[in-house]
C-alpha cells in the first residue's frame, strides 16, 4: 500500500459517518426553508417575534459573558495567588458544575427563585410577599451565569498562575495604586485567556436549550422559539432557517475569536 | 511605600467577591441534595426525612442511567476507534482538503445541538425501527463528540519527535500496522485516553440533541430529569438530581483521575 491510499484508508470511517449523519442531514435542513419561499431564510430579520428573540438571546449571552469575565476573572486571580488550606477542594466544588447537564442547573434557579423557593420563603419573612424571580429574565441570567461561572473560573485560575509576578511587583514599588494594577497589569496579561473564555461562554450562553426549557421561561431566547416552531407549529422550514442563523452566530463568533488568539497548536 | 519585600495586603475585594460566588454556587447544590430527602419541601425539614422519592425516582427512571451511561461507554469507544486513524492521516496531510475537513468536522459543536437533531429527524425519522431506538440518540453523540477526539489526538499525532520516531521505525523496516500498534498508539496514549474521557462526560450530560432525538421509551439521563422537573413534585426531581450527584459525579472523578494519573506518568 502507498501512504496515500494508508491515509485514505484511515479517514474513511469518519467520513462516512460525518457525511451519512451530519453533512446530508444539514445540506437537506439548509435547504428546506427555499421551499416554502426563499423568504423564509429572512424571517428572522422581517419577522418582528423573531427578531425580538435574536436580540434577547444576543443581549442576554452578551451580558452573561460580560459578568461571567469580571467574576471568574475575579475569583482565578485570588485562587491562583492566595494559597490558602482548603483552595484545593474549593476550586474542584467550584468547577464541579461543569458537568451538570443544563436541565439541572434550571431545577437549581427554580428551588432558588422558583414559587417554593429560597428566596420566596427570606422576601416573605420580611415582609415583601413571595418574591418569584426565575421564571423571568433575572432567572434565566443567574442560570446562564451559574453555568458559566465554573468555565471562567478553572480558566482564569490556571492562566493566573503563570502570570509574571515581577510586572506586577514593579508596578507596586513604583506606587501604581490597585485600580492601577488591573488595569495595566493583570487585563493586558489575561486577554489572551478573556477573548478564548468569552467566546466559548457566549457561544455556550447562545446555544443553551436544556436551562430555559426548565424554567419554562418567560424571557423567549432563540433555542426555545425553535424548538416551539417545530413542536407545536410543526414548522419545519422556519425552525430550520432559525437553527441556521443561531448556527451562524455562534460560529462567527468562535471563528473569530479562534483567529485572533494565538492560533497555535496544542501540545501536549 | 518603596518597602523592599513589602508583605502583600490581602484583597479584601477579591475576597469577597469570592465569597459570593462560592455562596451562588453552593446553595443550590445544598438545597437539591436536602430537598430530595423531606417528606414535604414547602414544610422543610420539620416534615422529616424520607427515601421513599429516592425510591420513586429509582423505579420510574433507574434505567435512564444505565442507559446513559451504556450510550457515553459505548460512544466513547465507537469515537476512539474510527477518530484515532482519522486523526493520524489528518496530521500527516497537509493538503488543503484535509484542512477543509477539520474545519467542518468541528462544526457540528458550533451549531445548535438543536439543528443536528432536527436535521437526524428529516433525513433519519422515516425509518420507524432506528428512529425508536438508542442507536438513533447514539448516532447524534458521535457525530457531536467525534471532533473533541479528532482535535485532541491530531495534535498529538503532530508532535515533531514522534514523526521522527515513526520514519526510524519506518527505515528500520516496520509495516504499517506494526508502526501503529507498536510506536504511534502508544504515544499518543494519553491524548486517546483524555479525549475519551471527554467524550463520556460530554455524552453523559447531553440534552440538547438528545431531547429532539429520544422518545418516551429511549431516555437517557438528562431526558429522564427534565421530564421529572416538568411533570413530578419538586422533592422528586430533587431525589433524581441527588441520585446523578451520588451515582454520576463519583464516576466522573474516578475516571478524571485515572486520566490525570496517565497523564502524570506517561505524558510528556
Amino acid at each position: 500500500m502507498t501512504r496515500s491510499v494508508q491515509r485514505l484508508t484511515c479517514l474513511v470511517p469518519v467520513v462516512v459517518i460525518f457525511v451519512a449523519f451530519w453533512l446530508l442531514p444539514m445540506v437537506w435542513l439548509v435547504a428546506l426553508p427555499a421551499q416554502k419561499g426563499w423568504a423564509t431564510y429572512f424571517a428572522i430579520f422581517t419577522h418582528p417575534k423573531y427578531w425580538l428573540s435574536l436580540i434577547n438571546t444576543v443581549g442576554l449571552s452578551l451580558l452573561v459573558t460580560a459578568f461571567t469575565l469580571a467574576l471568574g476573572g475575579a475569583v482565578g486571580i485570588f485562587l491562583a495567588r492566595y494559597k490558602f488550606v482548603g483552595r484545593g477542594a474549593l476550586l474542584s466544588l467550584l468547577t464541579l458544575p461543569l458537568s451538570f447537564p443544563g436541565v439541572i442547573i434550571g431545577f437549581f434557579m427554580i428551588l432558588l427563585g422558583g414559587r417554593q423557593g429560597l428566596i420566596a420563603d427570606l422576601s416573605e419573612a420580611l415582609g415583601a410577599g413571595r418574591l418569584t424571580l426565575a421564571y423571568g429574565f433575572t432567572g434565566l441570567f443567574l442560570a446562564y451565569l451559574y453555568f458559566s461561572l465554573p468555565r471562567a473560573i478553572a480558566t482564569y485560575t490556571a492562566a493566573a498562575e503563570k502570570m509574571e509576578l515581577a510586572l506586577e511587583e514593579a508596578a507596586k514599588t513604583m506606587g501604581a495604586t490597585r485600580y492601577a494594577i488591573m488595569r495595566d497589569v493583570w487585563i493586558p496579561e489575561l486577554a489572551p485567556t478573556t477573548l478564548a473564555c468569552a467566546a466559548i461562554v457566549f457561544a455556550t450562553s447562545m446555544g443553551a436549550f436544556g436551562t430555559a426549557f426548565t424554567l419554562a421561561t418567560k424571557f423567549e431566547v432563540l433555542p426555545i422559539t425553535i424548538y416551539t416552531e417545530f413542536t407545536n407549529y410543526a414548522n419545519f422550514a422556519l425552525a430550520a432557517a432559525l437553527s441556521m442563523a443561531l448556527g451562524l452566530v455562534t460560529w462567527l463568533v468562535m471563528y473569530l475569536a479562534r483567529r485572533y488568539t494565538d492560533a497555535a497548536p496544542v501540545s501536549i | 511605600m518603596g518597602r523592599q519585600r513589602a508583605p502583600r495586603q490581602f484583597p479584601f475585594t477579591l475576597a469577597i467577591l469570592t465569597a459570593l460566588v462560592t455562596l451562588f454556587m453552593l446553595i443550590p447544590m445544598a438545597l437539591s441534595m436536602t430537598a430530595g430527602l423531606v417528606n414535604n419541601y414547602s414544610k422543610g425539614l420539620a416534615s422529616g426525612l424520607t427515601t421513599r422519592w429516592l425510591e420513586q425516582v429509582w423505579e420510574g427512571y433507574g434505567d435512564t442511567i444505565l442507559w446513559s451511561l451504556t450510550i457515553a461507554s459505548l460512544c466513547a469507544l465507537i469515537t476512539i476507534v474510527v477518530g484515532v486513524p482519522c486523526a493520524y492521516a489528518l496530521a500527516r496531510t497537509r493538503s488543503r482538503w484535509a484542512r477543509l475537513f477539520e474545519e467542518l468536522l468541528t462544526l457540528p459543536v458550533a451549531v445548535p445541538g438543536l439543528a443536528t437533531g432536527l436535521a437526524l429527524i428529516l433525513v433519519y425519522g422515516q425509518f420507524r425501527s432506528f428512529r425508536q431506538s438508542f442507536l438513533f440518540i447514539l448516532v447524534g453523540h458521535i457525530v457531536f463528540t467525534l471532533p473533541f477526539v479528532v482535535r485532541t489526538v491530531s495534535s498529538a499525532f503532530a508532535n515533531r519527535e514522534l514523526i521522527t520516531l515513526e520514519e526510524a521505525a519506518r527505515t528500520l523496516g516496520a509495516g504499517f500496522t506494526r508502526r501503529l500498534l507498536g510506536v504511534l498508539i502508544p504515544a499518543v496514549m494519553p491524548a486517546i485516553i483524555a479525549s475519551a474521557l471527554m467524550v463520556f462526560t460530554l455524552s453523559v450530560g447531553e440534552f440538547n440533541l438528545t431531547w429532539m432525538l429520544h422518545t418516551p421509551l429511549t431516555r437517557t439521563l438528562p431526558v429522564g430529569l427534565a421530564d421529572s422537573y416538568a411533570s413530578m413534585r419538586i422533592e422528586v426531581g430533587s431525589a433524581y438530581t441527588l441520585i446523578f450527584f451520588i451515582v454520576v459525579l463519583p464516576l466522573l472523578w474516578a475516571l478524571q483521575a485515572i486520566a490525570n494519573e496517565v497523564q502524570k506518568r506517561y505524558g510528556t
